[in-house]
């Protein structure tokens, strides 16, 4: 007998991870943000060593945080546009408790000293394995929902998904190829990549650039295109405009890694290339942007009293800023500036805290009272107390680190008229100090954004009840 | 359109905005325009010709035509007269600043490992000939695990108390005296009085100036392992005139001793002093 209802409940297992997870990935976010500051703060201890604690920061907020938000989100709308219950139930069980003890082992070993010091791709061997399982599981139930589906046509939503996990399987697969140094006998928990010098560059920033082009854009493109209609009340803009800016936008992403690596190793036409299609990448981007921001159309003033809403759409407008930013960065002539600066960290955080935690959190403010059996969030009152320290936080954030990084750029290459260089490294780094002290404080008003909606989502919880049998509707035209 | 997801899903189809699409074929000529001018589409080389190691050639050209005149001016003036410049002790500094401190510490008071320039402890010597040698082709500083040699660990433990011995460090004295006899294994570098041999880079033991740390367990991790030290040459990066001023900036930081005369009976020239002289 075909079911019912929807699967509620591995989208509230995942809900309220993400949760935990942005909470933890933030917190390790500030503690190296102090160790900036002040260097001996853990007072040498290897585990709690910037070098151990940074790559742990970023798996936790984007593995950990954020793809949990993404399974979150995905299990949920899938379900709903396509009118079924989730295929292959048990499968979508193991990827829940899979993808947890893929967190736990990388805060384990990173913590512990083991890496392939690839960035974003730093777990060793046997968490790649798991990773790879888990997520090809992932897909069959993912793609089994979509083919099992009540619905004509697949929602846009569902493009943005299926383009994702796709995606991520190849990139991570072809990057995480490694040979363990225990087959010339080595370490059985350390390996090397499959590939040497500047083809490892090159697999190294295909997969990098695309774990922020997919991981952190197409997937939350995707959460996009279901909670600001669904919040708003609006029809999405143009179904035109999400069909061009999503081909463009996956077909130009795969090609704009090698602006990671500019003036380096790599031969000069594969750098001019991914300049190239990192400018053309400028549109696609903003089609997304664009979309979402007309879909209100008709909806502003609930802007205006809406929270959720408030993220929903700053969310978009960090994500057309960063998304102006990068391809500007990736210009020869403009890297030459900024890259190695904190200019890139700027970058980057107005993309991970601005566009895709903003996204996820407004999106959550949408879920969990749902999944709850509630109309509304606990206290509405928060979650706008939220917005805002979240936003200030954000604006300081990005704020210190581009006057910091176009500072810093500047004063490694200004020279004396002999030709020396003006300053020293270590003078540069004195100058550094303020902008890291006011970025601490944004991502101390970010982190503790989180603690107000962990305080609001457990409230929420125990005034609500574990939906379980919300019904499946019939889809309206068959 | 007609379809409806979820309720009340729907997709309106308004046109793509016109700025929009605009913008995409601004970018989109900009790189064509971009890949004929510049390299990119695989061996194609691009019409202008560019390449990075060319942009690289260039600027570094540009860059010796405009300031190797400005170095090369003190060439002429030996290092330690050149020291008392004040213009050449600025453009050291300078220099000291981007390719010395990094080892030696911006106040060039070195670390553990990095020796001191500041001070009179030279390990090869302090004159200008001798900092501009250090200078220009790096120094390894190698001594073997001596544990060995010096009898085991038990030895090894009067061996270190004898070093302590030698500059008034508190030591044991029972120990120090059986040291002194398993001493005549160090004695090769570090010479019998353990003032060391600068030809061969042997730091003076006598001094109360330590490079790895002057605890008696850290010269019994000294004795045991040995120690490597590696200064990297600079010749070749920074050219003749750049080490030349460097090496007139070290010698004035405090340190720098004037050249003496030759003992009659000469050491072997630089160039043929073992740099590790225990591996032969």
């Amino acid at each position: 007998m075909e079911a019912t209802t929807y699967n509620y409940k591995i989208v509230r297992q995942f809900a309220i991870m993400t949760v935990v997870w942005g909470i933890v990935g933030m917190l390790v976010g500030v503690l190296i943000a102090t160790q900036l500051i002040w260097p001996d703060l853990t007072h040498g201890i290897s585990w709690l060593s910037y070098g151990r604690l940074r790559p742990l920061h970023t798996n936790a907020v984007i593995f950990g945080f954020g793809g949990t938000a993404m399974f979150a989100t995905i299990y949920y709308v899938v379900q709903r546009t396509c009118h079924v219950r989730l295929f292959a139930e048990k499968l979508a069980t193991f990827t829940f408790w899979g993808w947890q003890a893929i967190i736990v082992l990388a805060a384990l070993t990173l913590v512990m000293g083991y890496t392939t010091s690839k960035e974003y791709a730093e777990l060793e061997w046997p968490i790649d394995i798991l990773i790879a399982v888990v997520w090809v599981a992932f897909a069959i139930v993912f793609f089994g929902t979509l083919i099992k589906r009540k619905t004509p046509h697949i929602y846009v939503a569902n493009w943005f998904f299926g383009g994702y996990i796709l995606t991520i399987a190849i990139l991570h697969i072809v990057n995480s190829a490694e040979v363990p140094i225990a087959f010339f006998g080595g370490s059985w928990m350390k390996s090397y990549s499959a590939y040497a010098g500047v083809h490892d560059a090159m697999v190294q920033w295909w997969y990098g650039h695309n774990a922020v082009g997919f991981f952190l854009t197409t997937a939350f493109l995707g959460m996009m295109y279901y909670f600001i209609p669904k919040q708003a009340g609006r029809p999405i803009y143009s179904y035109r405009l999400s069909i061009v800016h999503f081909w463009a936008l996956n077909f130009t992403y795969m090609w704009a890694g090698p602006h990671h690596l500019q003036y380096s190793a790599l031969p000069d036409w594969a750098q001019s290339l991914g300049m190239v299609f990192s400018l053309v990448l400028l549109a696609p981007s903003w089609g997304g942007m664009m979309n979402g921001i007309m879909t209100l159309s008709g909806a502003w003033h609930k802007l205006r009293t809406d929270p959720i809403l408030k993220f929903l759409v700053t969310a978009l407008s960090f994500y057309g800023m960063s998304t102006f930013e990068g391809p500007m960065m990736s210009i020869k002539t403009v890297n030459a500036l900024s890259h190695y600066t904190e200019w890139t960290i700027g970058h980057v955080h107005s993309g991970a805290l601005g566009w895709v935690a903003m996204i996820s959190i407004g999106s959550m403010y949408y879920l969990i009272p749902r999944l709850f059996g509630r109309d509304e969030m606990y206290s509405m009152k928060l979650v706008t107390t939220h917005f805002w320290v979240a936003t200030i936080g954000v604006v300081l954030y990005i704020a210190a680190m581009w006057i910091a990084g176009v500072a810093q750029g500047l004063m490694w290459r200004a020279s004396n008229p002999d030709g020396t260089l003006t300053y020293g490294f270590a003078q540069v780094l004195n100058q550094m100090y303020p902008f890291y002290t006011v970025r601490l404080l944004g991502g101390l008003l970010f982190f503790s954004g989180m603690l107000i909606m962990a305080y609001n989502v457990v409230k929420t919880i125990s005034v609500g009840k574990a939906v379980n049998d919300a019904p499946i509707p019939a889809p309206a035209h068959a | 359109m007609e379809h409806k997801w979820d309720g009340d899903l729907v997709e309106l189809n308004n046109p793509l905005p016109n700025w929009w699409v605009k913008l995409f074929w601004i970018t989109l000529v900009f790189s064509a325009v971009y890949l004929v001018l510049y390299p990119g589409l695989g061996s194609f080389k691009g019409v202008l010709g560019w390449t990075s190691w060319g942009q690289y050639d260039q600027e570094v050209s540009d860059a010796k035509a405009k300031y190797d005149p400005v170095f090369d001016k003190f060439m002429g003036q030996p290092v330690e007269q050149l020291a008392a410049s004040g213009e050449a002790h600025d453009m050291g500094q300078r220099l000291f600043l981007t390719y010395c401190a990094q080892c030696h510490g911006s106040d060039a008071h070195g670390a553990r490992g990095f020796p001191n320039l500041t001070d009179k402890d030279w390990l090869y010597g302090g004159d200008g000939e001798t900092i501009q040698a250090s200078i220009s082709n790096g120094r390894s500083g190698m001594m073997p695990p001596m544990g060995a040699a010096v009898g085991g660990e038990q030895g090894t433990k009067e061996v270190a108390n004898y070093v302590l011995s030698l500059s008034g460090s508190p030591h044991d004295a029972q120990l120090a005296a059986t040291g002194k006899e398993k001493f005549v294994a160090c004695a090769a570098c570090h010479g019998e009085d353990g003032k060391g041999n600068q030809m061969m880079g042997a730091p003076n033991l006598t001094d109360n100036t330590w490079l790895y740390g002057g605890s008696e367990a850290t010269i019994i991790e000294t004795i045991t392992k040995g120690r490597n030290g590696h200064m990297p040459a600079q010749l070749q990066a920074l050219g003749e005139a750049k080490v030349h001023i460097l090496a007139a900036y070290v010698y004035g930081l405090g340190g720098g001793t004037p050249k003496q005369a030759e003992p009659e009976a000469a050491a072997p020239a630089m160039e043929e002093a073992p740099a590790t002289p225990m591996a032969q």
